[in-house]
């Protein structure tokens, strides 16, 4: 960053000066970032590539191999309380655990920023009545709202991925609008208006990239979030049904081991743990390198 | 150039249509007032005069400065003019035709007429965008090509000074306050418009950079045939740069006239007193007391009769009876204020004294 920046007494054009490109050579810099990025990437293609790389069936119960300790032979994470093989789990687990923390994010992501970039950007009564409206979610907690209306829906993973979504839809709305207000207000924005282009124009070009910034660093910390919540349902049986592996099920099937085997039972809410906190450490890299003012 | 980029240009609808006889702006009855929220149960509501009732023109080609303090309504009336606030009441005829109205010009066609140039030259600039992208934006909305926006933005930084493969392709951060007001005045003249606001447009840049950008926008405005609306509280740099001169307090104007006989013979002691504020360059001249005291009255509840009365060593009891038209000054061709002192009629003890200077 700093190189191209200083002159070097020829006028040769500058490297790709894309934004993207300047934050993604930015983030490259940064080690922590880089690290969480690889340990998700580990964990996100464990889950995807499951079945052709798992040692065993995440099915396949013996009774005979009930809570192995981990570094057992051909179990090389133990087993769990039904005897299945826990690496194997671990990794099926990533599959629903991963889809419950992205894909409740995005679709918030989309409604919300929507909502949020146009209730905004026209300001006034509408601004206010929308938000008046959505500061009736923030008046519980995120878990409780998840747990009310995931039992309202009843359980499956269908509905907690609903459930989650309209949890974080007001989130986001409210970042949306803050920033989008903020930017309104700029004179970049009146300079395009005195150039007569249209509202959506505006919005398009100058309001959402400035917009989608802070909206993405916020949905990226939603995460983690989204995936303890969607595990927290799980747990309290109103996500994924047994003998479905799922993290947050896992943990909650593997509680009565704690006794004779902590560390298996521990496993899956490492897994969750460090999943969360790769996503959360990712997220910081990124609102830094997005901070292209530097 | 200058005629390569008046070639480019396919959105050209500057066509001189008043004759040179014709004011290219005039101005008439703006006003904006601002509610202010009161409490709940506040029963009357109340307003910010912001601009109360300013009538002028603008003569075509040449550069009207407005000054006076902060808050005096420069700034709004110039996002009045703009279009960018709607104005509560007045009217705006623009080379001969209104603004708006039936059988008039069209807000849309009157804005391409019109830019501005903003004081901060950071938040002007879209921080996400290439200066390119930024300048070339304005021409792409009005149905040009990627392509031919992007060379006329690139003619246009090269017109400005600066040399499009070295700064096409920067981000508004990495350019310096004068480069970024050279974008800022670059896009402006995007459009090919016949009148720039500039609002500040130099006050944020250093002694040295404020005389370079100054000199770019007198050859521009030479070039393009340019009518300059600037305003200013830099009253060194209205001398330099304006035709004529016009002193707003509070929401309505003073005082108005070629920027000479405002300078050499301000009829108003408003402005006598702006002016004697002025920094000299000379130490042994240096003032000694404050010109004025006290702070301009709140703009919610502005003094009846004539709102400067509250800090003007000549005030009367006419001044607080009746508010002064804005009438030619005495012996001045074109100079117009707004003080009793000047109208003979007006019963005010200094008038007669005033009129013979």
């Amino acid at each position: 960053m700093k190189t191209t920046l200083t002159f070097d007494g020829t006028l040769k054009p500058a490297p790709s000066r894309s934004f993207w490109m300047v934050v993604l050579r930015q983030l490259r810099q940064d080690r922590v970032a880089m690290i969480s990025l690889v340990v998700l990437a580990i964990i996100i293609g464990a889950a995807i590539f499951a079945p052709w790389i798992a040692p065993a069936d995440p099915f396949k119960a013996s009774m005979l191999n009930r809570l192995l300790p981990i570094g057992s032979p051909g179990h090389w994470l133990g087993t769990d309380e039904l005897g299945r093989d826990m690496l194997t789990r671990l990794m099926y687990g990533g599959r629903l655990s991963l889809l419950m923390g992205v894909v409740p994010v995005l679709a918030a992501f989309v409604i919300g920023t929507s909502i949020g970039l146009l209730a905004g950007y026209v300001g006034g009564r509408t601004n206010m009545l929308t938000m008046r409206v959505l500061d009736v979610f923030y008046a519980f907690p995120s878990v409780l709202l998840a747990v009310a209306i995931a039992g309202a829906l009843g359980p499956g993973m269908s509905n907690s991925l609903m459930a989650l979504t309209l949890v974080f839809v007001p989130q986001m709305v409210r970042v949306a609008e803050s920033v989008t207000t903020q930017v309104r207000r700029l004179d970049y924005i009146e300079a395009a208006r005195m150039s007569g282009a249209s509202a959506f124009s505006i919005i398009r070009v100058h309001v959402l990239g400035n917009v989608l910034g802070p909206v993405f660093v916020y949905a990226t910390g939603l995460l983690s979030v989204s995936m303890i919540l969607g595990s927290g349902l799980s747990f309290l049986g109103l996500g994924v049904k047994p003998p479905e592996p799922e993290w947050g099920l896992m943990l909650n099937t593997l509680r009565s081991a704690i006794f004779r085997n902590p560390w298996v039972a521990a496993l899956p809410g490492a897994m969750i743990f460090i999943t969360s906190i790769a996503f959360n450490l990712l997220a910081d890299g990124v609102r830094s390198a997005m901070d292209v003012r530097r | 150039m200058s005629s390569n980029l008046t070639d480019m240009n396919a959105m050209d609808d500057s066509a001189d249509r008043g004759g040179p006889a014709q004011p290219l702006l005039i101005v008439r009855n703006l006003k904006k007032y601002f509610p202010v929220r009161g409490g709940l149960l506040e029963r009357e509501k109340k307003f910010v005069h912001a601009v109360d009732g300013i009538n002028f023109t603008v003569a075509k080609g040449k550069t009207l400065g407005i000054v006076g303090e902060s808050g005096c309504g420069k700034s709004t009336t110039a996002r009045l003019i703009a279009r960018l606030m709607e104005p509560d009441s007045g009217t705006l005829i623009f080379d001969g035709e209104g603004v708006g109205e039936f059988g008039g010009i069209e807000l849309k066609a009157f804005r391409r007429n019109l830019q501005m140039v903003f004081q901060d030259s950071f938040a002007s600039l879209n921080p996400r965008l290439t200066i390119q992208e930024t300048i070339a934006y304005g021409p792409r909305e009005h149905g040009l090509t990627q392509a031919q926006a992007n060379e006329r933005a690139r003619q246009l930084l090269a017109r400005v000074g600066l040399e499009p493969e070295q700064f096409a392709s920067r981000y508004p951060h990495e350019l310096s306050g004068g480069q970024r007001q050279r974008v800022n005045i670059a896009r402006a003249l995007a459009f090919n418009p016949r009148l720039v606001i500039l609002d500040e447009a130099v006050a944020a840049l250093d002694k040295s950079v404020q005389a370079q950008v100054l000199n770019l926008l007198q050859e521009l405005k030479a070039e393009h045939q340019l009518t300059y609306l600037f305003i200013s509280h830099d009253l060194h740099v209205v001398h330099y740069i304006c035709d004529d001169v016009m002193v707003m307090y509070l929401g309505q104007v003073v005082e108005m006239g070629p920027v000479e006989q405002i300078y050499g013979q301000a009829a108003h002691p408003y402005t006598r007193a702006l002016l004697s504020a002025v920094p000299s360059m000379d130490p042994a001249n240096r003032t000694q007391k404050s010109p004025l005291s006290g702070d301009p009255p709140n703009p919610i509840n502005p003094p009846a009769g004539c709102r400067f009365r509250e800090r003007c060593v000549h005030a009367e009891a006419v001044c607080s009876e009746r508010a002064p038209a804005l009438v030619p000054a005495a012996q001045l061709s074109g100079h117009l204020v707004a003080c009793h002192m000047n109208d003979a009629a007006s019963g005010h003890t200094a008038a007669t004294l005033e009129s013979a200077v």
